[in-house]
């Protein structure tokens, strides 16, 4: 009854069932028309502004200097570029890590990233301490969480020496989830 | 001449509608919704600032990692009118951020979101979020170091949502670290996507306020029945209504009017936000903030245990914004009147407060190391040599001094240490900086022989002015009767 009253503002009355069914059938065929147009815009569309969450990166080992380039027992900041930025990326292709030379050979380098909240933390020579300036993280020199609401030691990146070059192996910092 | 311009108007008009269209301007509305109804507009009047100076922004900005700094400066510099645009841009967006808030407090308290106006209030809260994000992207826009680095804490944030986190932190970023494609996203999203769901959304709030027509002041007494009320309103209009242009326009047309001043007196003398250093993430001394109207939940961050701030940074705005969007839904009948519904006026002052309380913390950041603590001068230490001259020179180069206030010089992150040694004897002061305590490193290892003892020295050199002076006397007493003693 309900239907037969809607209907009644926009169709005829006196139209024959197979009217009706015609009109249905192209109701129905211009949803899905749009549908498919919809998709066909869409999902590209979608896909291409959702890349970064597939993109996949590879962890390459990049050159950041010589050994003769560092002291044994200091800790610097070292910029490093990414091998295979986006054309457009200028400076922002730079980040930063803290490397330290603890032998001839051996070396450290941790993320200059707080495990926070990702602010950027800053070695304190005299103090022996690397320490954030967003909530007041605080790192011993080891890396090890001294105070403060970091919930994870710093990260290290993997470090070598080869063919007289000290390399780091690029990583993706990890998120310090805590839920 | 005028019969000239007449007719082409008329005509215009007959083709275009224009009378049509501006038609619902004169709609009629109580007689009595005048001041304090004015916030709706001056918000509207603030994003068409925001259109207008972004647009204009947009003419020089170039959305490239690599370039956007050097087009601020341009812009800041040496572009005509420039810095004026920015500054119109930011306390746009400031004015913006207040009068949707104003909208929203005078909206509640008026009962104004009760029925059958329930939804012209949820997308009211729509517009709120969209402009807060607008708000935090904008920021973002501002392609300095301080922009670049909260981009990163953006997304360590949102890496917290359980299973999605680390796609929409990639997302955020555009890969996996800032880079070329970080920039780009955020200027589609604050120039594009948002305003374009803002611009519905305005469309629909206004086609609501058309709709269910202008709420009256609220009478104490008088409570909304659901089931009368549209024939109460209609008798209302009938009454004592009048045509919202220009009986009740004009006090919206002052208040714009003042707001844009306001805005206009701000960019001129007061200037765009000064940029930080650029956007390179190589530079380590950066402190990333958000602006004003984010600090607020800048200082909540801070303020909240470790061991829960994961849940506050998720699950907060989530309830917060399901409180909002739900209040019409069990509460659309009854009192309107605010001095019938306390409970409302406590809601309103507990909000402002707790906001404005945690936007002095986060504008302070008391939890933050002062980086800029210079060595105390010699007439705060009362040594230029010696053991405690070169303890308050350890207290600042082992970072004491980042985190402990001496005399009003140094850092918040700790206690205040001016009178430190009237609460902690010699082996208490050894014991505290040897191990560590609650929030602070243990200095042990890292201390070399004799800088322990120095320390310690200056520390407890630390006291009260009178108990300094006490103490001198009961030395130079005991000296006496010690020499006394001597002498018999």
């Amino acid at each position: 009854m309900n239907t037969s009253l809607t209907e009644s503002s926009s169709t005829p009355l006196t139209e024959s069932p197979e009217e009706i069914s015609r009109r249905r059938f192209f109701e129905k065929l211009s949803i899905a028309l749009i549908g498919l147009c919809t998709a066909i815009v869409g999902v590209p569309l979608v896909g291409f502004i959702i890349a970064p969450f597939f993109r996949n990166v590879p962890e390459k080992w990049v050159t950041i200097g010589k050994p003769d380039d560092f002291q044994i027992g200091k800790t610097v900041a070292v910029t490093v570029t990414d091998p295979s930025p986006l054309p457009w990326a200028g400076i922002t292709a730079k980040s930063a890590v803290w490397l330290r030379r603890v032998t001839e050979d051996s070396f450290i380098a941790f993320s200059a990233n707080c495990m926070h909240l990702g602010c950027p933390v800053r070695w304190l020579e005299e103090a022996d301490l690397f320490m954030c300036p967003c909530h007041g993280g605080v790192y011993y020199s080891d890396g090890q969480v001294a105070a403060g609401p970091p919930p994870r030691p710093l990260f290290r990146y993997e470090v070598r020496v080869t063919n007289g070059e000290v390399q780091m192996k690029q990583a993706i910092v990890p998120i310090s989830t805590t839920l | 001449m005028i019969s000239l311009f007449k007719t082409i108007w008329n005509w215009l008009d007959d083709r275009l509608g224009i009378s049509v269209l501006l038609s619902p301007a004169k709609h009629i509305a109580p007689h009595d919704a005048k001041w304090w109804y004015v916030f709706g507009s001056a918000t509207l009047v603030a994003f068409i600032v925001q259109v207008a100076t972004g647009v204009a922004l947009a003419f020089s900005y170039i959305s490239s990692s690599s370039q956007a700094y050097e087009t601020l400066l341009f812009i800041t510099n040496s572009a005509p009118f420039g810095r004026f645009l920015r500054g119109l841009h930011y306390y746009g967006a400031s004015a913006m951020v207040l009068m949707v808030g104003a909208h929203m407090a005078q909206t509640f308290l008026f009962g104004a979101y009760k029925f059958p106006r329930e939804m012209t209030w949820t997308t009211g809260i729509m517009l709120l979020a969209f402009t807060l994000v607008m708000g935090f992207t904008g920021q973002l826009l501002r392609w300095d170091s301080t922009a670049a680095w909260s981009v990163v804490v953006a997304a360590e944030q949102a890496g917290r949502i359980p299973i999605i986190g680390g796609w929409v932190a990639r997302f955020i970023l555009g890969g996996n670290s800032i880079g070329g494609a970080t920039l780009s996203r955020f200027f589609a999203i604050h120039v594009f996507v948002l305003p374009g769901i803002m611009f519905a959304f305005i469309g629909l709030h206004l086609w609501l306020v058309f709709r269910h027509g202008i709420s009256e002041p609220p009478v104490a007494g008088k409570p909304v029945n659901p089931a009368t009320y549209r024939a109460e309103y209609e008798e209302l209009l009938k009454k004592s209504g009048k045509p919202f242009w220009p009986d009740l326009a004009w006090r919206d047309v002052i208040i714009s009017t003042l707001l844009i001043v306001a805005i206009t007196v701000a960019a001129f003398f007061v200037g765009p936000p000064v940029l930080d250093k650029p956007p390179d993430p190589s530079i380590l001394a950066a402190d990333p903030k958000p602006d004003w109207y984010l600090l607020w939940y800048f200082g909540l961050l801070s303020l909240i245990p470790a061991r829960i701030e994961g849940y506050v940074m998720i699950g907060m705005p989530i309830l917060i914004g399901l409180l909002l969007l739900f209040v019409p839904i069990w509460n659309h009948k009854g009192e309107r009147a605010a001095s019938r519904r306390p409970w409302a006026i406590a809601v309103v002052c507990l909000s402002v407060i707790m906001i404005g309380a945690l936007w002095w913390e986060g504008q302070h950041s008391p939890w933050s190391p002062n980086f800029e603590a210079q060595p105390l001068s010699e007439k705060v230490v009362g040594a230029s040599s010696g053991p405690i001259f070169t303890g308050a020179q350890l207290f600042h180069d082992k970072g004491c001094l980042n985190c402990h206030l001496i005399q009003g010089d140094g850092g918040r992150r700790g206690p205040d240490l001016t009178y430190i040694a009237d609460k902690l004897t010699h082996d208490n002061l050894v014991i505290r900086i040897v191990n560590g305590g609650t929030n602070m490193p243990a200095f042990g290892p890292s201390l070399k022989p004799g800088e322990l003892d120095a320390l310690v020295a200056f520390l407890e050199t630390r006291k009260r002015p009178f108990r300094r002076q006490e103490q001198q006397a009961d030395t130079a007493s005991s000296k006496t009767a010690a020499t006394r003693d001597w002498h018999r």
